[in-house]
């Protein structure tokens, strides 16, 4: 990972309505950062619906569009066509979902955006769940999670969906996956896709304390944690989904140490903890098998 | 320019006339050479757009709506439970006020499967809050193109067009052309004072409070009605440049007609025919056709209609349990005006053939029938 040095211009104002300890509103932050003021951006029901501000205020000093649940790709697909119509080929179309509005409602949209290959950044911020809603479980979240729909009686028992790999069969330019507790990254991710032609798409775990239920001061520690007990790799994939670059320098920590403070994962029993850990470890040694494999197919 | 074209053909060529910049769509039967067309006259340079082929109808009215919020001209076209699946985001276009054309090949729906015509896809969406206009001809269908953008551009709200599936869709008549140069002095260029623009921005469509809401409600309605008199002015402007009128309602040999039969869409040309008939055998009856659905002409059909002794409304759709819609909007219009009978009739569904025959039936009864009793009149129907 190489630094990034971090623009001083706040986009986004202090005066929007999330949560304490908010991880979208840090991501979105940062990813404002990066991509400057000639940014348009669609923002599907989300968190973010609530977070911009009520009518006639914005957080956001950058045109907004609030769209329905499911069409956050296909709106900023319409946005960028419209404004290139317009003769306006410099603005960065942005669409701006959570993952409720990606890996579940939102897929379809987002499928046919990137198989078009729309010249637009797609970003998911990443808290795991419906939490606009009230925590509901989505297919975003993780194995062994308590939600309000998947309660301690019977949480969730299925991985989460794999949209990395999705995105990559869907052979665009560029994908990557970031934290919020690495800002320099995230920036430099940004900074890149916003020079890159066609669909970009760039998930970022952004911690939801209410969610989580998991104390507001801890955003950033549980964003690291994340990453470096291997559950949440942050990557890129580029070539058209045929490289993988996986970040591999840091400290290893226990998944054990990343869900304690998470009273979402505190139901768990020793014997349900080592076998999620065994699964994210196999999980993280075929990533990094993938990461090879590719690696050794030379380029056409 | 005339060419003999089908109904799906004459939507395109009024698309090209009117200078759409951004055309999104998905397939569907009857449709379908609507779009087929306009990919074709984008690829060739024909028409300066982009076309986004997306994966639904849902999806193609939202590419619509990120499009005219750009501030780009937006089309799209679709049909039946294409129109259904699109319901969501064309209540989206509205609050949002955005100035898109939609052109809606009125088929059944389905189960059982059908592609053959009925109004109940386009009048399930009466209440969305776009302007609905019906269309009978395929030179009038053309002709809408230019005049629902213009509609739409000035009050700021969505038109949907609406034509029968192959009566029109699939039926070729002959259309005078609109030229593109022409229709520019008519139409001119689409340039909101709001839109996406990061030079001024703004943020649209966030949370509204119970302070707010009502009120952007209650412009939507403001627009509906100010575009009464905007439709009848967009249509002599119309017939100023191009020698062709529209207006909200067409009378035919009304004046002195003791009944009158209230149509929409193609029934409405064979209707006429059957007018003549009946005139000529000395029986005073007229026809009135509705073009205009939505903002609903109130005064035009009361002045036309309180003159006859009675009304029959032959509606191609069914508003399960409260008779036709046509029906049911003309005795809204006629209450506290008159107390002629209006009676009501049902016919054509799923694409049954209304022929003259089928209209002269209807009309013997009507002369014959005193109140609006039984509850629904069923046309033709195998019980």
């Amino acid at each position: 990972m190489r630094e990034a040095r971090i623009p001083t211009d706040e986009i986004m104002g202090s005066g929007h309505l999330a949560c304490q300890g908010c991880g979208a509103t840090m991501a979105m932050r940062f990813a404002l950062k990066a991509l400057g003021r000639q940014t348009a951006m669609v923002i599907p029901a989300c968190c973010w619906s609530v977070i911009d501000g009520t009518f006639p205020h914005s957080a956001v000093d950058i045109p907004i569009f609030h769209t329905a649940f499911e069409t956050a790709a296909v709106t900023a697909s319409g946005l960028k066509a419209g404004l290139e119509m317009r003769g306006d080929h410099e603005t960065t179309v942005v669409a701006w979902a959570g993952d409720g509005g990606t890996f579940d409602i939102g897929l379809q949209s987002l499928s046919g955006a990137a198989e078009r290959n729309e010249d637009i950044i797609y970003v998911c911020y990443d808290n795991e769940a419906y939490m606009n809603t009230g925590i509901q479980r989505s297919s975003s979240t993780p194995v062994g999670s308590w939600t309000t729909t998947t309660p301690v009686t019977n949480y969730k028992k299925r991985p989460k969906k794999n949209m990395v790999d999705i995105l990559a069969a869907h052979e665009i330019p560029y994908i990557a996956t970031g934290s919020v507790a690495f800002p320099e990254d995230l920036i430099r991710k940004f900074h890149k896709a916003k020079d890159i032609k066609g669909t970009k798409y760039i998930q970022i775990l952004a911690p939801c304390p209410t969610g989580w239920k998991l104390s507001p001061e801890l955003t950033v520690w549980a964003a690291r944690k994340a990453v470096t007990s291997k559950v949440y790799p942050i990557m890129e994939v580029t070539e058209n989904g045929n490289k993988i670059a996986v970040w591999k320098e840091f400290e290893p920590t226990s998944f054990k140490e990343y869900i304690k403070p998470q009273g979402r994962f505190r139901h768990l029993k020793e014997d349900e903890i080592a076998k999620i850990e065994k699964d994210i470890e196999a999980r993280w040694q075929r990533l990094l098998a993938k990461e090879e494999m590719l690696s050794s197919i030379p380029g056409l | 320019m005339k060419k003999v074209v089908m109904g799906n053909h004459a939507v395109s060529y009024g698309v090209r006339a009117s200078e759409a910049k951004v055309i999104s769509a998905y397939p569907i039967t009857p449709q379908t050479h609507v779009v087929e067309l306009l990919s074709e006259l984008v690829a060739n340079g024909e028409i300066d757009a982009k076309f986004i082929k997306v994966e639904s109808e849902h999806s193609a009215m939202a590419a619509c709506v990120g499009a005219s919020a750009a501030g780009s001209r937006a089309f799209t076209a679709t049909s039946s439970q294409g129109l259904l699946l699109m319901t969501e985001m064309l209540h989206w276009a509205v609050g949002a006020r955005l100035p898109i054309v939609l052109t809606n090949v009125n088929r059944a729906i389905g189960p059982p499967w059908s592609i053959w015509t009925d109004q109940n896809d386009s009048l399930s969406m009466r209440d969305v809050g776009w302007i609905q206009i019906y269309c009978e001809s395929n030179q009038e269908t053309q002709d809408a193109i230019p005049q629902a953008f213009k509609i739409a551009e000035e009050v700021q709200l969505p038109v949907m067009l609406v034509l029968d599936a192959f009566f029109l869709s699939h039926t070729y008549e002959i259309v005078d052309l609109l030229d593109v140069e022409k229709v520019r002095e008519f139409l001119p260029p689409y340039n909101p004072e709001l839109k996406i623009d990061p030079a001024d921005p703004h943020s649209f469509g966030n949370l509204a409070s119970a302070d707010y809401y009502m009120e952007l409600r209650y412009m939507i309605e403001e627009a509906m009605d100010e575009a009464r008199g905007i439709i009848k002015r967009v249509g002599r402007e119309f017939g100023e440049h191009f020698g062709r009128h529209y207006g909200m309602v067409v009378p035919y040999r009304c004046d002195d007609a003791d009944v009158i039969l209230v149509t929409s869409g193609t029934v409405a040309s064979t209707t006429r025919a059957v007018i003549d008939e009946m005139r000529d055998e000395g029986i005073k009856i007229g026809a009135l056709k509705i073009r205009v659905l939505r903002p609903f002409p109130f005064k035009e059909v009361s002045e036309v209609l309180c003159s006859a002794k009675k009304v029959a409304v032959l509606d191609r759709n069914i508003s399960f349990g409260n008779h036709g819609i046509f029906y049911q909007e003309v005795k809204s219009a006629l209450y506290g005006k008159t107390d002629i009978p209006i009676l009501g009739y049902i016919l054509g569904l799923g694409g049954r053939d209304v022929t003259p025959k089928v209209i002269r039936e209807v009309a013997d009864k009507a002369i014959k029938d005193k109140n609006p009793e039984p509850y629904i009149n069923w046309i033709g129907v195998k019980k």
